[in-house]
């Protein structure tokens, strides 16, 4: 039957369904199931989660060729000062905030009220807008260049990685802000907007590793 | 529509009724929708038939989404660059017939073995796989369609550029030559200069990137579109076999994608990844790609055993023996083979202990395929033996496959792969345990599943020809090349010395292999004259026990007007329990219904999208990414913007189909 | 003499060792696991389309085919760990070979020939040659594996087994000759365009002999013995093969080709792809690339009295 439902609300929308269904015969009646769901229920979800384990390993990968280079060598950065980590550090300040937005509109879309998901999507474009302002900073205050050494490689791809998914997770957001304003709307929207918040965590929660291996690799070693 | 008159509206639709009555919502569409009755009438299979067709035409062929159209491109396809590969080796078996030989030159041969290997690894053998899921495995499951019909569409056509674009590049001379695993440093900038090593680089994005959407789609499909009554517990081995071969691809692709992109970027921008000058390392390359590239010929090996559970259990009479074990061995499989890697590297200077994990975990991963042989066994000695060709290709996998594996063993132990390591040893291993782990049973499942889908049977005579001309051709092909190893002659030489001894043997190898193409270029002419010439078949001509025999052959559009319910493991073979099936799906417009992931209750119903060109622009934007950026970096930039907004037209949602799925809606 | 099943050296006779039994228990397993493929094929009773499916299996357990399933099971598994063991012990004999008093080697791989170091502590007694490595019988020797360009692999099946030259690492190789004898080895990694005619040769001869070859290497090169080898060596020096080769005592000293201060005393050419014969000789100066397209060296267009005078002298630095 799934994961457990988190309270009695969920409870009593599973067993309405059930009895939605009807024996016709030889049949089993479904016309009185629901249209959409959300969460593991949906098609998107296991879609977006897919994703996100993709990108995950291969922000894995990333970490793992990193510190593959950085044990194979004396010095680490070989030449180069770490990375400042004044802007990283506000940037990951702004992406936990960005969290709220994101988890808001969640909430909302799961609870199907339009005007909340209108407001609390815009949060999260502008704040993904944001983010990406102050990551162009990030790279200018990296120290190092990506045909330098092999050290400024694995940094400079680390950040492109990261970056693209900032690019495009801004992008799906804004064009799902788009919508949620001038339609046309229906009950699997809804669930398309739960599942972009569920990618922007992702997005958030990816960047925690790949903020230790970059700023805090340097300076321990 | 809200629900029944004798239960209160939920919650969640009182909101939905709140919410829909924003002027972004569009008002219903009131055609009154037809659904399906159990049985369904001759008029509801005709609407859904009509619901579910792609649009004629070139316009609708670029449109299509239909998981049977899809799936069928995708193979012949793929079955295409077989073709193309197999052309290739025998021009390099020609060249290496004679020693000294003039016929093909160095660099033409390294060409040559390049995209041999390539096309036979990346354009063949992995989406020939997918490809068969994709046409396979909503019918098995009971499903109307593929999860994200339209994703599908463009992960067949983002394949089909990047295998264009490599062949593209090799007809103008300007092919990749470094060999399928380009090492490094010979890949790298300094001793692989101008765009040949580029092209394989990005050929490598284009084909993992198609792999792991259609990863993606088929793990939603069978954890979301199984019909009722499906458990976990009931679903056909082969199935297992693509959902596990679906996570392996989403955990071994991400590696390759960023070797080669690293490459890429070594090569076009300076970057350092494998320059040990500047703190790089060659074996860099070697740990991503193979920890990637063996999981890799797993994604190759477990739908070839997924294929040899469906076709034995049917001409066997019986369900294969040991569902809870095959499975098991399936997912135990799968876990080993991301252990393996390093025994692609057992002569490079890594320290000799960790060797030592690698060729016991190498050897011990033999022990599920075992399970599976002896599983097979049992169920073979047990059953009532239907000789027809789809189970003799079958069977070829307990010859073939058994020898490939036992050499195996030998090359997993650290001493003696330092002999026969990069020698004509494991070219004979490698192309025993492929082409009887998965060519000889993907053969067998061609022509099992062929009749399904176009509604004639292939000769059996042709058959029988193309499989004894195939199995004797391969075996005199390959299983000289143990010797030639064991002889001293390495891997990927154009020619060699009169004085070496090697001539006999590769001679005989270079017959072998012309007597395996005539076996093979039956096979083909078979494919092609039964359409036309092969005898009708039914809906069922092997009387098989799975769900896809239940369809018409060819299948409506639509795969299932009523939905089966399914109450055991061999739904077709099972007597039929009450309820036999769904009602109550609509039939007009294109509705799927969604089961929950284990136990495959009916969940929720899903309006799923209509065929659009969108797709294949989204392809085509992505191939002038992709392709551009082998030249200039700046193509990433500019080239996101045609890709964003073909992606973009291709998710926003219409106002027709909107409306026409509000009429439809039922919140939660 | 290339050949794994023909061993001349102690590390290749434990590989054979293995092998062997390698063979034997993969090749009982073949035919115990075909016998009853085929015993369970060819008994099984007929059956057409319509014959009724078997469901039993759907309602009972099926104890006896799970028993034989088991056994089969645990047999493999057995005999996996037996394989394992066998392999770990290999190994460890591999890593045994005594070493007190071993020759040591400098071995540089480039595309497409063999550099090799003779080291020494006493640095006057460093000798370079090339493409062919005399080892005397019985003494355990240590090469060195470095590369200079791209990955290459030392494979000498008749004595030991491979290992990668790898840019950036150092790897080595350890094996003894036990048996006197000429032994090819093949370049075993993919490595360019002749990657295929990448060979070289590993000549095993008694210590004394093997004495007498190595102190003539360690003299410079001799000196010409007539007016038409002294021709010959004026034409080397004033021309473009300075660049790349190394003749000991001359003005020659490139680094970037094969050293040559010995040539005539090796058996071929061109890292194995041609006799070292005065007719192949010259044709591979006149023209490289017909014998080994792809290969750094150009071609050098002498008229027949020049070739024959460099001829001479090229085959006379013994």
């Amino acid at each position: 039957m799934g994961t457990l439902p988190q309270n009695q609300a969920a409870l009593d929308r599973r067993a309405d369904a059930q009895a939605r269904l009807r024996r016709a015969g030889a049949g089993l009646d479904v016309r009185h199931l629901p249209s959409f769901g959300f969460g593991h229920r949906s098609l998107m979800w296991w879609g977006t989660v897919g994703l996100i384990v993709i990108e995950g390993t291969v922000f894995a990968i990333a970490i793992g060729a990193y510190l593959y280079l950085m044990s194979r060598s004396s010095h680490w950065p070989p030449a180069e000062l770490p990375p400042d980590y004044g802007w990283a550090t506000l940037n990951t300040g702004l992406l936990i905030a960005s969290l709220l937005p994101a988890y808001l509109a969640k909430r909302a879309a799961e609870a199907l009220d339009l005007p909340a998901v209108r407001r609390w999507v815009t949060a999260g474009s502008l704040a993904s807008l944001l983010v990406l302002v102050v990551r162009v900073f990030e790279f200018t205050s990296l120290n190092c260049t990506w045909d330098g050494s092999a050290y400024g490689s694995a940094v400079w791809m680390i950040m492109g990685l990261h970056t693209l998914h900032l690019l495009t997770d801004a992008y799906d957001t804004l064009v799902l802000n788009v919508l949620v304003f001038t339609g046309p709307l229906e009950g699997k929207r809804f669930a398309d907007v739960s599942e972009n918040a569920l990618y922007w965590f992702f997005v958030v929660a990816s960047w925690l590793p790949l903020y230790a291996v970059i700023h805090g690799t340097p300076r321990w070693t | 529509m809200s629900g029944p008159a004798e239960l209160p509206p939920t919650a969640l639709q009182a909101a939905f009724d709140r919410a829909s009555a924003d002027l972004a919502f569009p008002a219903p569409d009131d055609r009154p929708p037809v659904l399906n009755d159990v049985p369904p009438s001759a008029e509801q299979e005709s609407l859904l038939d009509r619901s579910w067709r792609d649009p004629p035409g070139l316009l609708g062929a670029l449109s299509a989404i239909n998981h049977k159209t899809i799936g069928r491109r995708f193979v012949l396809t793929a079955l295409g660059f077989f073709i193309a590969g197999g052309l290739l080796a025998a021009l390099m078996r020609l060249q290496l017939a004679r020693p000294d030989s003039q016929l093909v030159g160095p660099d033409l041969y390294n060409q040559l073995f390049t995209m041999h290997g390539t096309t036979m690894m990346f354009l063949f053998a992995v989406p020939v796989m997918q490809a068969m899921a994709v046409l396979l495995v909503p019918l098995m499951i009971g499903a109307r369609s593929i999860a994200f019909p339209r994703m599908n569409a463009y992960a067949y056509w983002v394949y089909l550029f990047g295998g264009l674009m490599l062949y593209g590049a090799f007809l103008l001379n300007i092919g990749p030559d470094t060999g399928w695993f380009a090492y490094v440093p010979l890949s790298g900038p300094e001793h692989s200069p101008g765009k040949r090593v580029d092209f394989w680089a990005q050929m490598i994005t284009f084909t993992e990137l198609s792999a792991l959407l259609e990863a993606v789609i088929l793990i939603t499909t069978v954890f979301k579109l199984r019909a009722p009554g499906m458990t976990l517990n009931r679903m056909p081995l082969y199935v297992w076999a693509m959902l596990v071969t679906s996570f392996m691809v989403m955990f071994a692709m991400p590696a390759v994608m960023f070797a080669s992109t690293a490459l890429i970027t070594d090569r076009l921008v300076g970057t350092h990844f494998y320059n040990p000058r500047e703190g790089g390392d060659a074996l860099l390359w070697q740990h991503l790609f193979w920890f990637f590239g063996h999981p890799e010929v797993y994604l190759i090996f477990i739908p070839g055993l997924g294929f040899l559970s469906a076709v034995i259990a049917t001409f066997a009479r019986r369900p294969v023996f040991g569902y809870p074990a095959m499975v098991l061995s399936l997912i135990a499989t799968a876990f080993l083979a991301f252990g393996l890697w390093v025994h692609h590297m057992f002569a490079t200077p890594l320290p000799e202990l960790g060797k030592s994990f690698f060729t016991a975990m190498s050897m011990l991963i033999a022990v599920p395929t075992a399970v599976q042989i002896f599983c097979w066994i049992a169920t073979l000695a047990t059953g009532r033996l239907h000789w027809k060709t789809p189970l003799l290709f079958v069977l070829a996998f307990f010859a073939v496959l058994l020898l490939g594996g036992l050499s195996g063993l030998m090359l997993a132990s650290v001493p003696l792969d330092l002999q026969v390591h990069d020698s004509y040893f494991v070219v004979a291993h490698l192309h025993y345990v492929l082409i009887g782990g998965a060519v000889f049973p993907l053969i067998g499942a061609v022509i099992y599943w062929y009749p399904k889908f176009t509604g004639r049977l292939m000769s059996e005579r042709l058959g029988r020809w193309s499989f004894w001309l195939a199995f004797v051709g391969f075996n005199l092909a390959f299983f000289p090349m143990h010797h030639l190893g064991l002889h001293g002659m390495p891997r990927r030489v154009y020619t060699y010395p009169a004085e070496s001894g090697w001539q006999a043997l590769n001679l005989l190898a270079t017959g072998g292999a012309l007597v395996l193409a005539a076996g093979m270029a039956l096979f083909f002419i078979n494919l092609w004259r039964s359409r036309r010439h092969g005898e009708p078949a039914g809906a069922d001509p092997w009387g098989g026990g799975t769900l896809e025999w239940a369809t018409a052959s060819p299948p409506n559009a639509g795969n299932f007007c009523a939905v089966p319910v399914v109450h055991g493991r061999e739904p077709l073979w099972q007597a039929a329990t009450e309820p036999v099936a769904v009602a109550g799906l609509a039939v007009d417009r294109r509705e799927v219904l969604v089961s929950t992931t284990l136990e495959a209750h009916p969940d929720h119903r899903l309006s799923f999208p209509v065929p659009t060109p969108w797709p294949f622009a989204g392809a085509l934007a992505t191939a002038a990414l992709f392709i551009g950026s082998i030249f200039t970096p700046w193509a990433v930039v500019w080239g996101m913007v045609p890709v964003a907004i073909a992606l973009t037209l291709w998710f926003w949602p219409r106002r027709r189909k909107t409306a026409e799925d509000l009429a439809l809606e039922t919140a939660p | 003499m290339q050949d794994v099943l023909h061993s001349a050296g102690v590390q290749a006779g434990h590989i054979l060792d293995l092998w062997r039994l390698m063979l034997g228990v993969c090749a009982v397993v073949f035919a115990a696991v075909l016998l009853a493929f085929l015993w369970a094929v060819l008994r099984a009773p007929r059956a057409g389309r319509d014959t009724s499916p078997d469901l039993s299996a759907l309602q009972h357990n099926e104890p006896r085919l799970l028993r034989r399933v088991a056994w089969a099971t645990a047999l493999s598994t057995l005999l996996l760990f037996g394989l394992v063991g066998a392999s770990v012990w290999t190994d460890r004999a591999l890593a045994q070979l005594p070493l007190h008093g071993a020759l040591h080697v400098r071995v540089t791989a480039h595309q497409w020939w063999w550099d090799l170091q003779y080291d020494d502590a006493e640095p006057s007694r460093i000798f370079t040659t090339a493409n062919e490595l005399h080892v005397p019988v019985g003494r355990p020797v240590i090469l060195t594996l470095l590369s200079d360009d791209v990955i290459h692999s030392f494979w000498v099946p008749s004595l030991a087994g491979k290992k990668d030259l790898i840019p950036g690492r150092t790897a080595q190789l350890q094996f003894r000759a036990d048996r006197a004898g000429t032994y090819r080895g093949q370049c075993a990694e993919f490595c360019g365009a002749q990657h295929a005619r990448m060979a070289f040769r590993v000549i095993a001869e008694e210590p004394a002999a093997y004495e007498a070859w190595a102190a003539r290497q360690r003299q410079p090169a001799a000196p010409p013995a007539d007016a038409l080898r002294q021709r010959g060596q004026q034409l080397f020096l004033a021309g473009t093969c300075v660049m790349c080769h190394n003749v000991g005592g001359t003005d020659a000293t490139g680094r970037r080709a094969p050293d040559l201060t010995h040539l005539g005393s090796r058996q071929t050419l061109a890292a194995g792809t041609l006799p070292n014969a005065p007719e192949p000789l010259a044709a591979w100066i006149r023209d490289p690339q017909s014998h080994k397209p792809g290969t750094n060296m150009p071609g050098h267009d002498y008229s027949p009295e020049d070739m024959q005078a460099l001829v001479a002298w090229l085959r006379g630095l013994e």
